[in-house]
Order: structure tokens, then sequence, then C-alpha cells
């Protein structure tokens, strides 16, 4: 089984994710990254997906999995790049991210995050 | 019974004994009738290729076209019939092609005092009946082809994505839109939100007479798969008896951006990137 | 018209990375007809479904991947074959947001909405066959 790799840059960490995920990879992720996030105190975390294929329910169900767990840390989570003919399956097989962020491409997602961390440093919502 | 008594068919071998002269005198025909459209080299290849497919079932009565024996046959008549189509021919000038051997036949046994050669050729002649027929046949086929290779030209044309702002995309929608053109007109948007790196998308539907439900869950589809990517799409120009119909159909449009007009959507998707339009020196006033 | 086949060929589903196996053989199947890539990642992402289905609930199985012909059109056909236990209840099966196990319950319905034809044959007992087709547009 591949695993993903987890790169951390400043306090975000970035996974990208370069392979054909099978479930047991993307479980393993799922691992990897609740630690990596508590061993680090990142404050977000960016999901790359452009060279993403294909997203089924399972991998689909894995942002939002994700997603809670960073919560839990206080971290955000934004899924970047997914490709036009990937949202468009997912939106028909009826797959909602629930509240997962999202942005165009890795640049736009970094600023997502900045921009979060500032309103909470702003607003004192990160001692929440 | 195509082949069985080829040898020894007497028209099979009138046929082929006087192939060259046949196929000259078919040529001169067809050549009179098309008017220099076409080169007489041309008709000269495409008839020597198609007699000599027809020599080996001359002798069948034609009964059967879709049979093995006329594969052949049938695949050349297809291609002249198409190319034909192509070129503008009308149709009967298409099937016309194939009847003119008819005559030429006819003068080649002309005045020969023969029952069975007599009895045979007009045999040939039914057989020659059904391959004009398939003529006609491929012919309509390749003029739908040609009908359904225009409408999506055109769709291309109608349909393009212009950008309105530095990331401000928008598809001004026009005329009847059906299931079919809205998911390609859709997918092309999606793939120009990635290609210009715009976060904003306007699907103005100002020009749009009627949308249904699979029209108007296309385009909510749309708006949901653009946010999966990142991007924010907002719809315009909801007409009030099409605003009409999408309560009556009961689609729900949930959170999704609409504007009056396109020009409030992009005020729209400028605001949100914190851009402001004001008039020069109102600034001062605002 | 019976439609003509072609050279359809079969992956075993014994392991999660046949899974894998089975999507890029679809996807294989799917570029070499030209579908578009709408349509061609519809298409795997619905074999990838029905694929992880025969894995989990059928406990294995075998995928069939094949190009079909049928009035001029061309199309890709991929079916799924397990020896499980079998769905009871099939119109539950197919209904949103049910499942007989982990998953969202998007599976089979989901994989359905993502295809042009659907069949789903399954005897309790003796194992489930789900068959899903995807013409050329």
């Amino acid at each position: 089984m591949e695993r993903v790799p987890i790169l951390k840059i400043g306090g975000v960490l970035l996974v990208s994710i370069q392979i054909d995920l099978q479930d047991q990879s993307v479980l393993a992720l799922q691992e990897d990254l609740a630690e990596k996030i508590s061993a680090t105190g990142a404050h977000g975390v960016v999901i790359d997906i452009s060279a993403v294929e294909i997203v089924d329910s399972f991998i689909g169900r894995m942002f939002a999995t994700i997603a809670s767990i960073s919560r839990l840390f206080d971290a955000d989570t934004v899924v970047v790049g997914m490709r036009p003919a990937v949202a468009i399956t997912l939106v028909e097989l009826g797959l909602t991210l629930g509240g997962v962020r999202t942005a165009l491409d890795l640049e736009r997602g970094m600023r997502i995050l900045e921009n979060i961390g500032r309103e909470r440093g702003r607003t004192g919502l990160e001692a929440r | 019974m195509v082949g069985e008594a080829e040898h020894g068919h007497r028209l099979t071998e009138l046929l082929r004994s006087n192939t060259d002269a046949l196929v000259a005198a078919w040529v001169e025909a067809v050549a009179t009738t098309l008017r220099g459209r076409t080169t007489g080299a041309e008709l000269e290849r495409d008839f020597r290729e198609l007699f000599t497919s027809l020599l080996p079932v001359a002798s069948g009565d034609g009964r059967d076209l879709s049979g093995h024996a006329y594969a052949e046959l049938r695949s050349l008549l297809g291609d002249l019939s198409r190319s034909r189509a192509r070129q503008n021919f009308s149709p009967s000038e298409t099937a016309s092609s194939v009847f003119a051997l008819k005559r030429v036949v006819f003068e080649l046994v002309n005045g020969q005092d023969d029952a069975e050669l007599f009895r045979q050729v007009l045999s040939f002649s039914t057989l020659l009946d059904g391959l004009g027929l398939l003529t006609f046949e491929a012919y309509a086929r390749a003029r739908e082809e040609i009908i359904k290779e225009q409408s999506e030209q055109l769709l291309e044309l109608t349909t393009p994505v212009v950008k309105l702002w530095e990331g401000v995309l928008a598809v001004p929608l026009v005329g009847t839109l059906d299931s079919a053109r809205t998911q390609v007109v859709m997918e092309k948007l999606l793939e120009a939100l990635v290609e210009t790196g715009s976060e904003h998308a306007i699907i103005d539907i100002t020009g749009v007479l009627a949308v249904d439900t699979q029209v108007a869950q296309h385009l909510l589809k749309t708006v949901v798969a653009a946010r999966l990517m990142g991007a924010e799409c907002t719809i315009s120009g909801i007409r009030p008896q099409i605003a009409q119909t999408i309560v009556a159909l009961g689609i729900e449009f949930g959170d999704i951006a609409t504007k009056a007009t396109l020009a409030d959507a992009l005020r729209h998707a400028l605001r949100r990137d914190g851009v402001e339009v004001v008039r020069k020196g109102e600034r001062g006033a605002l | 018209m019976t439609p003509r086949s072609d050279g359809p060929e079969e992956l075993p589903i014994r392991a999660d990375d046949d899974v894998v196996r089975v999507r890029q053989l679809v996807r294989t199947y799917a570029q070499q007809v030209k579908l578009s890539l709408v349509d061609q990642t519809k298409l795997v992402t619905a074999a990838s479904e029905l694929a992880r289905n025969t894995l989990v609930y059928g406990g294995g199985g075998f995928a069939r991947v094949e190009i079909i012909t049928a009035d001029g059109r061309t199309g890709i056909r991929a079916s799924f074959h397990d020896e499980g236990p079998g769905i009871p209840d099939l119109s539950l099966a197919l209904a949103d947001g049910w499942s007989s196990g982990k998953g969202m319950g998007l599976g089979l319905s989901g994989a359905r909405r993502l295809v042009d034809e659907f069949d789903l044959d399954s005897e309790v007992g003796r194992g489930t066959v789900v068959m899903v087709v995807k013409w050329k547009r």
C-alpha cells in the first residue's frame, strides 16, 4: 500500500495526492494527518487533488472526515484543485463535501487559511 | 443464387468483355448531368470500382441487398453517396449516377434477339433499382450527420465563455436550452474557470425563452460543481415567466446567488473580490 | 439488435488494490472508445463504487469490462460479479442513503445516476451481478 506524504509548510500541512488512492491509503492518510496535526499544532490543512482523476464516495467522505478531525485540533481544511469532471461527477453522485472549504488552486487555498488565521487573530477566536 | 450461374451467365460475360466501353459510356452519361462539378477522372475511377464489384453479382436478382455478397458494393455506394452529400449534390443527382448504368446496358444489348439475355437484363435492372435506393438511404444518413455536425458547431459558436473582469467569467445563454446543450455549456464554463484561474462565474439567462426541470437541474448542479472547485457561480437575468416555472416546478434554488441583471451579477462578483466601482469624484462624497 | 461484444476482459476483486486496478482498466476502455472526459470520469467513479461493493458486501468476486456496439452506438459495459449473501430488498438497496454496511449508502444509487444503463441481479444466498453501460454521446 502506498502512503500519501504530508509536508509541513509553516503552520500548514500540505497533502498533495499524486497516487491512485486505494481505500487503505485513504484510511492511513486520515490517521497520519490526525497524528501530524496534533504533533505540530498546525492551524491548517491543504489537500491538493489537482492530480486526482476520480473521487468516489469513499474518497469524498475522507475530505469531510479530515475536516472534522482538524476542527478538533482547531485547524481548518481546504481542498484545492478539484478538476471540473470530478466536480460534475461528485454532484451527480449526490455527494456534498459537507462544509469543507474549497479553492481553485494551492495558492488560493493557502490564502484562505491565512485570512482565516488573521481573522481569528483579530477577533481572538483562536483561543476557542 | 448469387454467383451460382456466373459461368455461362450471358449478361455477366457481356458486361465483362465490354467493361471499358461500358464504363466510358456510363461516365459520359453521368458527367453531363453533373455539369462539371466533378471531374471525368474521378467518375472514371469511382465507376470502374463500382462496375468491378457489380460483375460478380450481376447474375443475382438483388432481392436481399443486405447479404454478404453485396457487402463491398454497399460500402462503395455508401462512400460515394457520402462524398456526394458533402459536395452538395442533390439526392436525385446522386441516385441517378446508379440508374444511368441501366441505359448504358440497355443500349449494349439493344437489337439482340435473345430472350434469355432480355430476362437477365430485366433482372439486372431490378438490381440497379435496389442499389439506387441504397444510395438514397446512404445519402440521407450522410445529410443527417452533416446537420448534426453543423448544429454542434453552432452550439460552440453561440455559447462563448467571456471574461468580464479579471477573475470573472460569464456565459450569456440564448435561445432554447435543452438538456444536452446545457450540459455541454456548463462543462465548458467549469473548464474555463480552471484555465483562467477565475473564482467567479455568471450564467446569464436573459436570452433564454424557457427552462424545464432538467435544464434547471443542470444549472443548479453547475453552481454546486463550481463550488466544489472553489468558485462562486451567480445566475442572472431570470425572466418573470422563467421564475414562475422554477417556482411551479418546485425547484429549490436554495442559497444560490441570483441577480436580476448581468450588471448586478458583475457588481456582486466584484464586491466579493473587494472591488468597488465608483464614478470619478464621487469617492469623497461617499 | 444484439450488441456486438469486443474482447471482454476480466479482473479479480479480492483485495483493496484490485479496486484500483478495475478503475484503471475501465478508464483504458473508456479512453479507447473516446468517451468524453466527464463521461469517462462518471463511468470510472461508478465502477469504483461497484467494485468496492463487490469486495465489501459480496466478499470478493470479479469485474468484466468490454466494448459494445448497438444501433450504431459504441459504449462500455462493465459488470461486477460476486457470490456473496445477495441483496434481500433491491428497492431499498437502491434508495439513497441506505447501506447494509459501511459507506454513505451512495454506492448503488450513486453509481446508477452516473451511467446510462444499470441492471442489478441478486439472489439471497447466491450472489449479486451488477451491470452498467455508458454510451458514447
